[in-house]
């Protein structure tokens, strides 16, 4: 009996055996997510007479912000029209250029000063989120569309090349050395032993990955990487919020809509 | 003592499973209800604590109507119901000790229950029933860690730490291996004399019910064709029940899986 | 030898069969035709695209080498960042946890609160952080607190769609046999279904904590407070190295943030 203890009147009791065995690491743990908190509440600078004034104004841009005017449709369409262009287009970059990304950060295909630079792309175009790699690109050739793209480009080829090399990690490796024993080259190996067998994976990661760079475009926008982000930030900007409503309320149903086709495709083609 | 009568279940639109059962149950003695895959076993056990809602027809405990009761009077019914699954149904993640506590959760608070502080009277009762079948030593083990006769150990435990006055077992044996069923069918006898409590089984296993029941309740198609002792089940009785279906004993889980999907769509109570 | 080269002809091979093909072409053209509409029709100048590498490489160079100077500042932006993600992400949890239990489909209550639960999880999700960052920042003004409603408005959808899910693919058997005790929903949630999802749950958040780190980031360019705030002043004031020192401490505080949640799943799971 590990912990039927014998109490003074022999009564056997139980208590539930803590989740950490060890008092002092229990109580440790305890005692650290409370200083981490007080110091997290204590150290962050909150503007309390600011935060104050937050529900009047909340009842300001609520109020301002319905019904939502979708009186400037035109600006509305073009914004959108934008944010479809620059996803898609990155979209297709990216994917193609993630094939050879994803082959270089391969562990089994590349050798390793490759694979080692090939991890380094996806590792650094994975830590950066769109909106910080969007200010850079805005700041290196300027605002508009082609800011954006070229953030999509390498947000898709972080996340599809990350997902495609593992993909490739994972490959049956009888077919390689089949087609290496008929005497192929590398080229020739990596089309008709490797491509074969991650193409409906990479079909699947291109349709998802249309999607979530239809996402990413709609907030690239927000600093200047073109589509409808921009038109949304200067509503915000000019206090137009029944306009900011509406466009948020058509990218919601976009998005929605996408990810449907997405999934719907995806389950197709699986 | 346990009274069914004209007891009616049918799901949707199909043929009843049930078609106006009639048993009594009295005292304490250990009835086994045979039939073959569908004949309406399970649907039968999971109506009378009603994990399945009944149709239509009547099932008294101890003289009180359980087919009308609903929320709290349902609860406080179900807990003098003790029952055990085939497939043990414990908490994987929870220490046996707490699978056998949460046979009290009907009677303790909510609070009790959470913070895992039962009445001193619970734990020694936890205590003795667990020395008594052998797994004391388990207290603080996960459940999922012990074998599967032990798990049925808990499982029988977990029941009778409701203080019921009936205990169910819906093929308490099925998914164990011959010899540990055994002892689970030993240990489900011997318990019935010692806390003279009415023990309904079904199983499926016609050898181990002769051998460990003094009663045998035949079910075919939702009816009842045989009732009778161990002796009086004959060759004939088995074809009768069985003909024509298939051989006893073949079956693993099949008659279970069933009602208990259909349990899904039909506790309508407790959405849970 | 006519006879024998007719049969040959007959002969041919075919990757795919015909309506697969059709398809397969149908796609194609589409597809070729959206990507010729898009590069037509999109607002870019296109010598600018041309001379789009020698400016980047020239913005590289400019940052070249970094400067470590204000590197106190940088660090404790980046606290502040982490606590951010952090607060945001156990908060979140209070609000997503009711929020998965009536949004699946085996533990709520009744339809309505099905689809006010489904409601919250697709509103939630479908904005972007960084748009709530701009709605919040309108309300409360600049700051941490917009930052933490952000993300923290961002998260109830994924932790709570996530652990929706993991309510519904809990085993059953648990919830009947508590449900046979007698004992109430809220005990029966207690014992069944609180340990069956626990797994899931430690690894939902940790994942979202890990995510939410990124996110924080950019938060601070709209203004919502963390390292983000001091990355856009120095590119408004053109101070490209202390940029470039911005960017590295970001690479290693993601990093480091994965290290922990690999820490911590091969610890907690």
């Amino acid at each position: 009996m590990t912990r039927s203890d014998v109490d003074a009147t022999g009564r056997r009791t139980w208590r539930k055996p803590p989740f950490i065995a060890n008092p002092w690491l229990r109580y440790g743990l305890w005692l650290a997510v409370v200083a981490y908190l007080i110091w997290a509440f204590g150290s962050l600078p909150f503007n309390w007479a600011r935060i104050g004034e937050g529900l009047p104004r909340a009842a300001r841009i609520f109020g301002g912000g319905f019904p939502p005017s979708f009186e400037r449709g035109g600006l509305l369409l073009t914004g959108f029209k934008e944010s479809f262009q620059i996803a898609i287009l990155a979209t297709l970059l990216g994917v193609m250029l993630s094939i050879p990304f994803a082959v270089m950060a391969a562990r089994n295909v590349a050798p390793m000063p490759v694979y080692l630079l090939g991890r380094a792309v996806i590792i650094v175009s994975r830590s950066f989120h769109p909106v910080i790699v969007a200010i850079l690109f805005v700041a290196a050739v300027g605002f508009g569309p082609l800011a954006g793209i070229l953030t999509l480009t390498l947000y898709s080829i972080g996340f599809v090349g990350k997902l495609l090399a593992e993909e490739i990690e994972e490959i049956d490796w009888g077919q390689v050395e089949a087609m290496k024993a008929t005497g192929a080259g590398y080229l020739a190996t990596l089309f008709y032993a490797v491509f074969p067998q991650i193409l409906p994976r990479q079909v699947g990661l291109s349709m998802y990955q249309l999607d979530s760079n239809l996402r990413a475009s709609a907030v690239v926008g927000i600093v200047g990487a073109g589509g409808i982000g921009g038109t949304l930030m200067n509503a915000f900007g000019r206090y137009d919020y029944d306009f900011a409503f509406a466009i948020l309320l058509i990218i919601i149903a976009v998005i929605l809509v996408s990810e449907g086709i997405s999934g719907w495709v995806r389950k197709k083609i699986w | 003592m346990l009274e069914i009568s004209k007891l009616v279940k049918r799901y949707g639109r199909d043929e009843p499973v049930l078609k106006e059962l009639d048993l009594v149950v009295e005292g304490n003695s250990v009835v086994s209800i045979v039939g073959a895959s569908g004949a309406g076993k399970s649907t039968m056990l999971r109506c009378i604590n009603r994990l399945v809602e009944p149709t239509s027809g009547s099932i008294k405990l101890n003289g009180q109507e359980l087919v009308n009761l609903r929320g709290a009077a349902l609860r406080r019914a179900r807990r003098k119901i003790g029952m055990v699954f085939q497939g043990f149904n414990l908490i994987d993640r929870l220490t046996v000790m707490e699978n056998v506590l949460a046979g009290r959760l009907g009677y303790v608070s909510l609070y009790q229950a959470i913070s895992r502080r039962y009445p001193q009277a619970d734990i020694e009762r936890a205590f003795t029933l667990m020395e008594r079948v052998g797994i004391a030593h388990y207290a603080n083990k996960r459940a999922d860690a012990l074998s599967g006769g032990e798990r049925q150990r808990v499982g029988v435990v977990r029941a009778l730490m409701q203080e019921p006055e009936v205990l169910l077992a819906d093929e308490p044996t099925a998914s164990l291996d011959p010899r540990t069923s055994e002892q689970i069918m030993k240990l489900l006898q011997s318990l019935a004399s010692e806390l003279s409590l009415p023990v309904l089984i079904n199983i499926h296993n016609v050898a181990q019910a002769k051998a460990y029941t003094e009663r045998i309740v035949g079910l075919r198609h939702g009816k009842m064709i045989f009732d009778g002792t161990p002796a009086d089940f004959t060759r004939e009785a088995l074809d009768a029940i069985y003909g024509g279906i298939e051989a006893p004993d073949e079956d693993e889980g099949e008659d279970t899986k069933k009602p208990a999907l259909a349990t899904r769509k039909e506790v309508t109570d407790d959405p849970l | 030898m006519v006879d024998h080269a007719g049969d040959l002809a007959d002969r041919v091979w075919r990757r795919y069969d015909r309506k697969e093909r059709l398809i397969r072409y149908a796609v194609l053209l589409v597809t070729l035709m959206v990507v010729y509409w898009a590069v037509r029709d999109i607002d870019i100048f296109w010598p600018w695209v041309w001379d789009a590498p020698t400016q980047i490489s020239r913005l590289g160079a400019r940052m070249w080498p970094p400067d470590p100077s204000r590197l106190g500042q940088i660090v404790g932006a980046m606290i502040e960042t982490v606590h951010i993600a952090t607060l945001a992400t156990l908060l979140t949890i209070f609000i997503a946890l009711p929020v998965s239990y009536i949004a699946a489909q085996n533990t709520t209550p009744n339809r309505f609160c099905l689809w006010l639960g489904r409601f919250i999880l697709v509103s939630s999700r479908s904005v972007n952080t960084i748009i709530w960052a701009l709605l919040f920042v309108a309300i409360f003004g600049p700051g941490v607190l917009a930052g933490i409603l952000a993300i923290m408005f961002r998260s109830i959808g994924f932790i709570g769609k996530l652990m929706g899910e993991a309510i519904e693919e809990i085993d059953r058997r648990p919830v009947e046999a508590m449900e046979a005790t007698g004992a109430s929903k809220l005990k029966v949630i207690a014992y069944a279904v609180v340990p069956q999802v626990m797994p899931a749950f430690f690894a939902i958040v940790i994942l979202r904590w890990d995510i939410n780190i990124r996110e924080s980031t950019v938060l601070g360019l709209v203004g919502a407070g963390g390292i983000g705030v001091l990355l856009q002043g120095s590119i408004d004031t053109f101070a490209w190295p202390t940029v470039a020192t911005i960017l590295i401490a970001i690479i290693a505080l993601v990093l480091i943030g994965e290290a922990i949640t690999g820490l911590l799943r091969s610890k907690v799971l």
